[in-house]
């Protein structure tokens, strides 16, 4: 294995000299700075296994499922901005790793995932664990690539890199028939050309900068509207982010992939928009009459009834993807571009421009927005009693205050994951993020069993840190088998379950649309949650009423170990604000403390009924 | 360019420079069937010596919107290299062949060859009881000829679908 380790450059038509195809690609992997593999083996990647064994460079990290393994890369990578490395076998590994892939590719995380495959020979004999891995993967990947000769080995790990993470970043599946593993095959280094054909537009043009600001320094009733487009661009666009919104005193809010971009503390935060976004979020994107989107894609959970979606407003949107723009939402000034570079010439022309904003227009503006913040749209009674029953929202504001007293004591940062459900929407609503890449939720596929995996690859990349996955405790028995590589990696990952009993979300559409019939959302049998924690040598607690509950989120973040955290919390809790399926901005169903004045829930049609 | 909000459906000679690898031609068709757009004619071939790049035209419809969402999709590809909607860009000439077997004797066979001659069509195998005809041209006109030869005996037709290509210097 010297030649992995040697510093020496291959020459790039490097016939010289021959290593075996395993060798070839983990070289090629290390040179893209690959530190970690989440992956599983198997008979088709048994000589890449064999290669990673003779090597130290390198880590594995053996997940207890593939689909695991592609959401640890998921948060490894979301949590570090680097591009996540998976690697499975063939057939079932490969299906296996669907759902993630599709996740990854949904909201957008760089991922190169190797997938073995039967030698080339046998490709469409219906060989053992054979699949059709690139067709299957097609849609559920940015790209993905099959080697059929070992001269391109090398060529397409450094391709699938550059793909993974350059333009709109995504995931990147690579099949490897076992005998190109097996065989040799030259070495070649990254190249420095461009590529042949993907060269994704990332300067925006000034011209578009230019009347974007001309409509923005006009602008009566501005929103900042930001998304995971921001985190992608890395912690210089989130600052990019925080000036323009202090140079121009704006209104901003986030998609649920944005949170953490920009302080939810600040009180130029209107909290998240869409369908559980706050009231004033929602209503200032109804009405305002300049629009930025950055880095956001009009996603259908964000805009409600499309013909009734902000209308009259003149729209922005920066996007590195051209396909996201005029997609679900005709824009006035579209601008294709890195939205670090995007911010970076908007606030150049900002300055440059001798235009004076409209002081007054914009004193109203926010003087309205005032008026929808003081309904307090986000409010819940929370009974201080002994034995008083704990709301799932208070929990979250609790395990917030928590983290961060912990955090300012002893510095060490924590990193949020959730699954998918109720307890996800509260974590957005309730946990306060205030810096980019310590959230990591399922946005666009909605992936119940994401968190724990993600949280397991966020400590990974953070072994310092305080990783929780806020979880349900439907969601988390999708991926529950991961604590046993908690365990085997002693990663201390905290589960934190607001355990409801139910698929709480499902049982909040059949209350709301369904006439409380409540089929087959009630959560059954459930385990002992401590038990299991002990089970997988980890330890459990539980919070069954208010009272309980700071000790143990307190124990919870002072154990040295994996915790699973069984909050009970009211079973009968929703989650609210709502905007119900194919309703508008303004049709918002308000929770049980509201006047139903403010909205009487007229925005339920049979139209939206049909939506998801 | 035509409004955004414009709802009228139009068609659209779009033609996509790829490079020529394996699943490239997968990816187009599935890119189209996955988000659900029309495809009304598609040719594929190597343009390029070596088998370096191809060419695909597609002939689609859609609104000014979903066209634009065509090509914006198309374009962000990994092995795509250029898209150009012909339609738009300005004119440009689509043709296609059409291979078109008439069975029958008699009066019918004497009008089919008379009617072949007034389309400019080729004769290009013949038999006691049929003929093929070759033809290229403009989508519309082949479809006038093939609808001529009906009652004559048309039994089997083969199109290529079109190739199209930009009038004057403009270039791909
Ligand atoms: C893999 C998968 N299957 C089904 C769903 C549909 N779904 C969305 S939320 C939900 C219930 C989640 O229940 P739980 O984890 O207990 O969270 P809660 O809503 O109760 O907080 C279901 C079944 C999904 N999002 N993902
Ligand atoms: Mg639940």
């Amino acid at each position: 294995m010297s030649t992995i380790t040697s510093s020496a450059p291959a020459k790039p038509a490097a016939t010289e000299e021959m290593e075996a195809g395993a060798e070839v690609l983990l070289r090629a992997l290390k040179e893209q700075g690959v530190e970690v593999i989440f992956g599983y083996p198997g008979g088709a990647v048994l000589p890449i296994y064999d290669a990673i064994f003779q090597q130290n460079a390198i880590r594995h990290v053996l997940v207890r499922h593939e689909q695991a393994a592609v959401h640890a890369a998921e948060g490894y990578a979301r949590s570090t901005g680097k591009v996540g490395c998976v690697l499975v076998t063939s057939g079932p590994g490969a299906t296996n790793a669907v759902t993630g892939l599709l996740d990854a590719l949904m909201d957008s995380i760089p991922l190169v995932c190797l997938t073995g495959q039967v030698p080339t020979h046998l490709i469409g004999n219906d060989a053992f664990q054979e699949a059709d891995t690139t067709g299957i993967t097609r849609p559920a990947t940015k790209h993905n690539y099959l080697v059929k000769k070992a001269e391109d080995l090398a060529r397409v790990v450094h391709e699938a890199f550059y793909v993974a993470k350059s333009g709109r970043p995504g995931p990147v599946v690579i099949d490897l028939p076992k005998d190109i593993l097996i065989g040799r095959a030259p070495y070649t280094p990254k190249p420095e050309t461009l590529h042949r054909s993907y060269r994704p537009q990332t300067a925006p043009d000034a011209v578009q900068i230019a009347r974007a600001v001309a409509a923005l320094k006009g602008a009566k009733r501005p929103i900042i509207y930001s998304g995971g487009g921001v985190i992608n661009a890395g912690p210089a666009a989130s600052e990019l982010l925080i000036k323009l919104v202090r140079t121009s005193g704006f209104p901003i809010t986030s998609t649920l992939m944005g949170l953490g971009a920009y302080p939810s503390n600040d009180d130029k935060f209107l909290g998240m928009l869409g369908m559980h976004g706050t009231y004033e979020a929602n209503l200032a994107m109804h009405g305002c009459d300049v629009m930025l989107n950055v880095g956001a894609r009009f996603d259908d959970r964000v805009t409600g009834r499309l013909n009734a979606f902000s209308i009259g407003s003149t729209k922005i949107h920066i996007d590195i993807d051209p396909s996201s723009i005029n997609k679900n939402v005709p824009v006035d000034i579209a601008i294709v571009g890195d939205a670090r570079q995007a911010l970076e010439a908007i606030l150049e022309a900002w300055d440059a421009d001798t235009t004076t904003q409209d002081a007054g227009a914009l004193a109203d503006w926010w003087a309205q927005i005032n008026r929808w913040q003081s309904i307090k749209c986000l409010k819940y009674t929370q009974t201080h009693e002994k034995g008083g029953i704990i709301k799932p929202q208070y929990a979250i504001e609790r395990l917030y205050q928590l983290t961060r007293e912990h955090e300012a004591k002893t510095g060490q940062q924590t990193f949020i994951s959730t699954e998918v459900g109720q307890h996800q929407m509260w974590a957005a609503q309730y946990f306060r993020f205030d810096q980019p890449n310590r959230w990591m939720t399922s946005g666009g596929l909605g992936t119940m069993g994401y968190g724990l995996p993600a949280a397991m690859g966020m400590q990974v990349a953070n072994p310092g840190a305080l990783c929780i996955d806020i979880s349900g405790e439907a969601s988390f028995m999708m991926n529950m088998q991961e604590m046993a590589t908690l365990t085997q990696y002693r990663l201390p990952v905290k589960v934190f379950i607001l355990n409801n009993q139910y698929m709480g979300m499902v049982r909040q559409w059949q209350e709301l649309l369904h006439g409380s019939r409540y089929s087959e959302s009630y959560s059954e049998a459930l385990p002992d949650f401590v038990k299991l924690a002990e089970a997988f040598n980890g330890t459990g607690m539980r919070a069954t009423s208010v009272d309980q509950l700071d000790d143990v989120i307190r124990a919870m973040i002072a154990a040295p170990g994996p915790v699973i955290a069984d909050i009970c919390v009211d079973q009968k809790e929703n989650c609210f604000p709502m905007i119900p399926s194919g309703a508008a901005h303004n049709d918002m169903i308000l929770g049980p403390e509201h006047d139903s004045k403010l909205s009487d829930g007229s925005g339920l049609t049979d139209a939206g009924m049909a939506l998801v | 360019m035509t409004s955004l909000q414009d709802t009228t459906i139009r068609s659209a000679t779009i033609s996509v420079l790829v490079e020529n690898e394996a699943g490239v031609l997968a990816r187009v068709v599935g890119l189209f069937s996955g988000r659900g757009y029309n495809i009304d004619s598609l040719t594929v071939a190597p343009v390029e010596g070596d088998g370096g790049r191809s060419r695909i035209n597609i002939v689609t419809s859609g609104t000014t919107m979903v066209i634009e969402q065509i090509k914006a999709q198309l374009d962000r590809l990994v092995p795509v290299h250029r898209v150009a909607d012909l339609t738009q860009d300005g004119p440009h000439i689509a043709r296609e062949m059409a291979l078109i077997k008439v069975v029958g004797t008699g009066m019918n066979r004497t009008e089919a060859l008379r009617l072949a001659d007034a389309f400019r069509a080729r004769v290009v195998d013949a038999t006691i009881e049929s003929f093929v005809f070759e033809m290229t041209g403009q989508t519309d006109k082949l479809d006038a000829f093939i609808d001529v030869l009906r009652p004559l005996g048309l039994a089997e037709v083969s199109r290529t679908g079109i190739a199209a290509i930009a009038r004057g210097k403009r270039g791909f």
